[in-house]
């Protein structure tokens, strides 16, 4: 009963859903500063999506003889590299595009992981209240005394692919080396992300639940599973769209910090921050090779961080 | 005008237009106003939400905010148009020559400064006076708007003085620096019942004691005849009529204002013979108005080619002197006809008894966790939210239960609907007991068969899903439809019952308008075929136009479906036109229950007969008496013993009130009253409204000639009935049968020196010939101006005479002090006789 009923409270969603889209982004119009923001996101996801139809180089391919060129120079093959080449030969803006695919998949990912985590440890708290709320808030305040740095160090040196575990998910479970990694990232970030997600949402759910279309619920007897996902979440997504847009921006600094760390994704594949931490050995040689990712990663987060801010204009507007 | 000074308007406004600048362009907020305030004077602006009357007060202050601007007309102030002043010298005027009053206390004091500092800024900044000079000057004012203990008030923090108090402190803080303009925007609405008549009264005063005039916004009628001289009906930004109180009230010649007073509930209304007219249609929007009268597509008078031509103006109504009106057809229309027929309905026979609540008790468990609890090992206590209710409720009939802010009201609505458990008795719905059963232990069917009714139409819909999902939810929860297409089949049946179309279920609330979504709540209430509809005040949120028609709608289907309606409200207007029975609550007691009829006729509980007298009611031929009460509302927390009304009662008899919990008196026809009073005093009462009907009986001698209708709210002042007094030392049989002069009861001094009055000159019990329209005099209103013919003054040239001794008589009838003006009352009269 509940699915169907679901169902039938979906498709007009949808329907709607959609022209509302359109209408925001006319709203969006407005704010300038939105507008520079979603181009620079579009233009990355755009990029992620389509990657592979661009006339781009083997990222993965390792060109003897090519090592650490300066951009705009071509091998003895012949071949332009147009940003130059890696220390192993590889060609930059094939890797730097092909890892905006990596980075934007795994960020948004663990965005989603965490906020889901953090959606329903809010919502319970805020609507259920006494112990519930209790226990929630200490658990997340717990986790937030932590040095963010330190909790991620902790779970990915003690559960990273090379450590006991990490072998065993890899050996016996047959789990590829990368996807124990993003795993582990996913963890990580949803330990660190999560208790922030719910003290807003829980915040926000406090504000809702007085209001009298959830008296209305209770009145008809509604559980409490039923009001906190379909009556009040979805009225808390107006300040959660701009905070998911600023977090997925912290969330990608977070991975490619990882990666400069070396506890990101495994090589070969390309990672922006893995990319600026193998440029960091070769010093004044390997600028060439830190410019680039660098730029990518501040593009993309500022991309999202104006955006998350012409959202906030615009919904503040009315 | 007498004086030469009192002939400069203090406010004018002419011909203003003003307008917003937003992403869908210039919207025009008001257009083409006119207004003209003389020193002394109240005028009222009423009007619905959204019709520019807030925006009119905004527009006097000079203050628009950023994307609001006046693009047209002038706004003059003393003379001087304000368009034309700088920052610098309307900074000087806001605050000290005119003040604004907002409707929310708590949103206009800073929550974090004293009110001393407060207070005093005001004069330090406007009249750089020092600081223990203003402290001095802000307690006279809070003595002044009759805040007790003003030394302590000033050292307190807002969110330590009650709402009440709040306000008195704004209003007193507004006439610090002794303006000449004061605009209240809707001061009383965020206040309960009686406090807010006790902050009318204020109101009523200032003009008289501090000469300030006064521009008044509500949209409540009744509260402008209680407080104005003269009034402006706005519609969709337009003024529709200006005139005095009762030239607009009792002579209107706009059918928007005639509308209005079609639809507000007024004593005499009567839901099955006489149900109350709505006026069809919606306010329309500022962008979509119609070509001329703004009103035309929702009246009855509307003609094709005169009415929506070109943008009409005001014109002078030719039998009225000020009386102007917006309509290019009132001399067209018959104002004396009939108004409009409603359908009339017969009264319904009520069945079986379907809801008993037996000795219902609701408490709540409060955790104190301060140490000194701690030590003292109280560390819990109850909260008595309900004690021992007791009350039925038969098939088809409506019961209302009328209460006040923090009287139990909706806890008991809480217990009825199983959000909460009772703590002891029974609640017994057909036969079964409910009261220990929470909502989710209630089967769908029990469920479904007790619904609410919500009283924000806001927060009554979920914003995030459709009309149609949400009805269709609530029938497949209660089971009456077991598939898709049977829900969707009964949510259309559902929107028709409530007369909304059936391409709303796709519609999402914010597409609806407040009436909209209160129907389809109503939808949503009667979906599962309930058979107890609990309404927690579902019109009160709503405009008065549409409130006529959901009240209609929601009487009509409770006939047809004979279902029990337990009506939640503090309005008892719509109470005595709605409710077959009267459950009154205070502090969580049943104080008053009986048939309609009986709770609005003597014998009253002491508590009914301050709510009754606190009510404004829109019809100048009305008389009522004025009871204010004294006090707060005591907080639930901390109840009074005794009695619990016994802190503000002004019919307290003695210390048995203060300790024993009275006795319920049956005093027959289910009429119930709990009360120390004994039988004969309480029959004894006198009413407090009296109708016309009962008025001619009465007086028929001293008519006025110069009304058309006999509106001679006098009595109210001379004859406010004593009671028993405080000092009666025996307290269970009072001793006095007839009833003596009590000061608490009334702000105005009863009739207690009948020697005096005889004493005064001889006066006219009839005007000679054609009376002189006392108002003329400044600081006379209507209603005073009914007290002195009362008293048998009816010509300047008797004002004009007036003696030492006169005004001291004159003084014991009227509710102020100050001589100074009585003196100029004279001087004035003196002026206009010999004009």
């Amino acid at each position: 009963m509940t699915d169907t009923t679901a169902e039938q409270t979906d498709t007009p969603d949808t329907a709607t859903g959609f022209a509302r889209f359109l209408a925001a982004f006319g709203l969006l119009r407005e704010s300038w500063v939105g507008m520079i923001g979603l181009f620079l996101v579009s233009f990355w996801v755009l990029i992620a999506i389509f990657v592979d139809l661009l006339p781009l180089q083997d990222p993965l391919a390792q060109t003897r003889g090519a090592i650490n060129l300066a951009m705009l120079t071509e091998d003895k093959t012949g071949v332009m590299h147009w940003m130059g080449t890696d220390d192993r030969g590889r060609d930059l803006l094939a890797r730097l595009l092909h890892g905006s695919r990596v980075v934007l998949f795994w960020s948004t990912l663990a965005t989603i992981v965490a906020y889901s985590v953090g959606m329903i440890m809010g919502v319970t708290a805020g609507y259920r209240g006494g112990w519930w709320d209790e226990i929630i808030s200490f658990i997340g305040n717990v986790l937030l005394s932590f040095p963010q740095i330190v909790l991620l160090l902790v779970i990915l040196t003690a559960f990273g692919p090379n450590s006991n575990i990490g072998v065993w998910m890899n050996t016996e479970l047959g789990m590829d080396k990368s996807i124990v990694s993003g795993a582990l990232i996913i963890v990580a970030i949803t330990f660190s992300t999560a208790p922030q997600v719910a003290r807003i949402v829980r915040g926000i759910v406090l504000d809702l639940k007085t209001r009298d279309y959830i008296a209305a619920a209770e009145v008809r007897g509604e559980g409490p599973l039923w009001i906190m996902l379909v009556e009040l979440l979805p009225n808390a997504r107006g300040p959660l769209i701009v905070d998911a847009c600023l977090r997925l921006g912290y969330v990608i600094i977070t991975i490619a910090l990882l990666g400069f760390l070396s506890l990101g994704l495994p090589p070969p594949d390309p990672d922006w921050g893995k990319m600026i931490s193998d440029g960091r050995q070769w010093g004044y040689n390997g600028l060439n090779m830190m410019l680039w990712p660098a730029i990518a990663i501040s593009s993309l987060v500022l991309g999202l961080n104006l955006l998350a801010d012409g959202l906030r204009e615009i919904s503040l507007r009315d | 005008m007498a004086a030469p000074d009192m002939n400069t308007p203090v406010l004018e406004c002419n011909n203003v237009s003003i307008s917003y600048y937003t992403r869908a362009g210039e919207i025009p907020a008001v257009v083409d106003f006119n207004l003209k305030v003389m020193p002394g004077e109240a005028v009222g602006i009423v009007g619905e939400s959204g019709c520019g009357k807030s925006t009119v007060a905004l527009a006097i202050m000079q203050y628009m905010g950023k994307n609001g601007d006046i693009v047209g007309g002038e706004i003059k102030f003393m003379g001087r148009d304000m368009r034309t002043m700088s920052e610098e010298e309307l900074r000087d005027i806001r605050g000290s020559r005119i003040s604004m009053v907002y409707q929310e206390p708590m949103a206009s004091l800073n929550p974090s400064m004293l009110i001393r500092e407060q207070l005093n800024e005001v004069l330090i900044y406007h009249e750089g006076i020092s600081d223990e000079e203003a402290s001095k000057r802000s307690i006279e004012m809070l003595d002044a708007v009759r805040l007790p203990d003003p030394e302590r008030l000033m050292d307190s923090f807002p969110h330590q003085i009650s709402g009440g108090q709040q306000q008195r402190v704004v209003i007193a803080m507004a006439l610090l620096s002794k303006p000449q303009l004061l605009l209240l925007d809707e001061p009383t609405t965020a206040l309960d019942v009686t406090v807010e008549a006790g902050v009318v009264e204020l109101i009523k005063d200032i003009s008289k004691r501090f000469g300030t005039s006064m521009i008044y916004i509500s949209h409540n009628l009744g509260l402008i005849l209680e407080t104005c001289d003269k009034i402006a009906v706005m519609y969709s930004g337009e003024a529709v009529e200006f005139g005095t109180v009762n030239q607009v009230f009792d002579e209107m010649r706009h059918p928007y204002t005639r509308g209005l007073f079609n639809s507000i509930p007024l004593p005499g209304a009567d839901r099955y013979s006489r149900p109350l007219v709505p006026i069809r249609g919606q306010l329309p929007l500022p962008h979509e108005r119609p070509t001329g009268c703004n009103f035309g597509p929702r009246c009855d008078h509307f003609k094709d080619g005169v009415c929506n031509v070109k943008p009409l103006s005001m014109q002078d109504v030719t039998a009225h002197r000020g009386h102007q009106v917006r309509c290019e057809r009132y001399l067209n229309i018959d104002w004396e006809a009939a108004r409009p027929k409603a359908e009339t309905a017969t009264a319904a026979n009520f069945g079986k008894t379907v809801l008993q609540v037996k000795n219902m008790q609701k408490y709540y468990e409060v955790h104190d966790r301060s140490l000194k609890a701690l030590i003292s090992g109280k560390a819990s206590k109850f909260v008595k939210a309900n004690e021992k209710l007791d009350f039925e409720a038969r098939e088809a009939e409506t019961v209302a239960i009328v209460g006040e802010s923090g009287c139990g009201k909706s806890t008991f609505a809480k217990v009825m609907l199983g959000l909460e458990t009772a703590t002891g008795g029974e609640v017994i719905l057909n036969g079964q007991e409910i009261g220990q059963i929470s909502v989710h232990k209630r089967t769908p069917q029990m469920v479904g068969s007790m619904q609410m009714i919500f009283q924000n139409p806001f927060e009554t819909l979920n914003p995030s899903h459709t009309v149609g999902s949400q009805i269709s939810r609530v029938l497949r929860m209660f089971g009456v439809a077991k598939t898709k297409e049977e829900a969707l089949e009964k949510t259309y049946n559902l929107l028709d019952m409530v007369k909304l179309p059936r391409d709303f279920a796709q519609r999402r609330p914010r597409q609806l308008s407040g009436g909209q979504k209160q129907r389809v709540g109503i939808a949503r209430a009667f979906a599962g075929e309930a058979q107890v509809v609990v309404a927690d005040e579902p019109v009160s949120a709503l405009d008065v136009s549409v409130q006529a028609a959901v009240t209609g709608l929601l009487t009509d289907i409770q006939r047809e479906r004979r279902t029990t309606m337990l009506f939640i409200s503090h309005d008892l207007s719509v109470v005595r036109y709605l409710a077959d029975r009267v459950v009154v609550m205070y502090l969580g007691q049943i104080m008053e229950q009986g048939n309609t009829d009986d709770i609005y006729s003597p014998p009253y509980h002491p508590y009914t007969e301050a709510l009754l007298s606190a009510v404004p009611i829109a019809d100048t031929s009305i008389t009522k008496k004025h009871i204010v009460l004294e006090g707060e509302l005591p907080s639930p927390m901390n109840p009074p013993s005794g009695c619990p009304f016994q802190t503000r009662c002004p019919r307290k008899i003695g210390s048995i009130c203060e300790t024993d919990l009275p006795d319920v008196k049956d005093l027959g026809n289910g009429h119930k009253i709990m009360c120390h009073l004994s039988e004969e005093d309480l029959r004894a009462m006198e009413p407090v409204i009296a109708m016309p009907s009962d008025k001619k009986k009465k007086s028929a001698a001293s008519k006025s000639p110069g009304r058309t209708k006999a509106a001679l709210a006098a009595a109210s002042i001379a004859t406010v009935p004593g009671t028993a007094a405080k000092a009666k030392p025996v307290a269970k049989k009072p001793a006095a049968k007839k009833p003596a002069a009590k000061k608490a009861a009334a702000k105005k001094p009863a009739a207690k020196k009948p020697a005096a009055r005889k004493t005064g000159p001889e006066r006219l019990k009839k005007a000679r010939g054609k009376a002189d329209d006392l108002k003329l005099i400044s600081g006379v209103g209507p209603k005073l101006e009914q007290t002195l013919n009362k008293l048998g003054f009816w010509h300047f040239d008797q004002i004009g005479s007036w003696k030492k001794a006169d005004i001291a008589i004159v003084d014991d009838e009227l509710s102020f002090k100050g001589r100074i003006e009585r003196d100029d009352w004279v001087k004035q009269a003196r002026a206009l006789a010999r004009k």
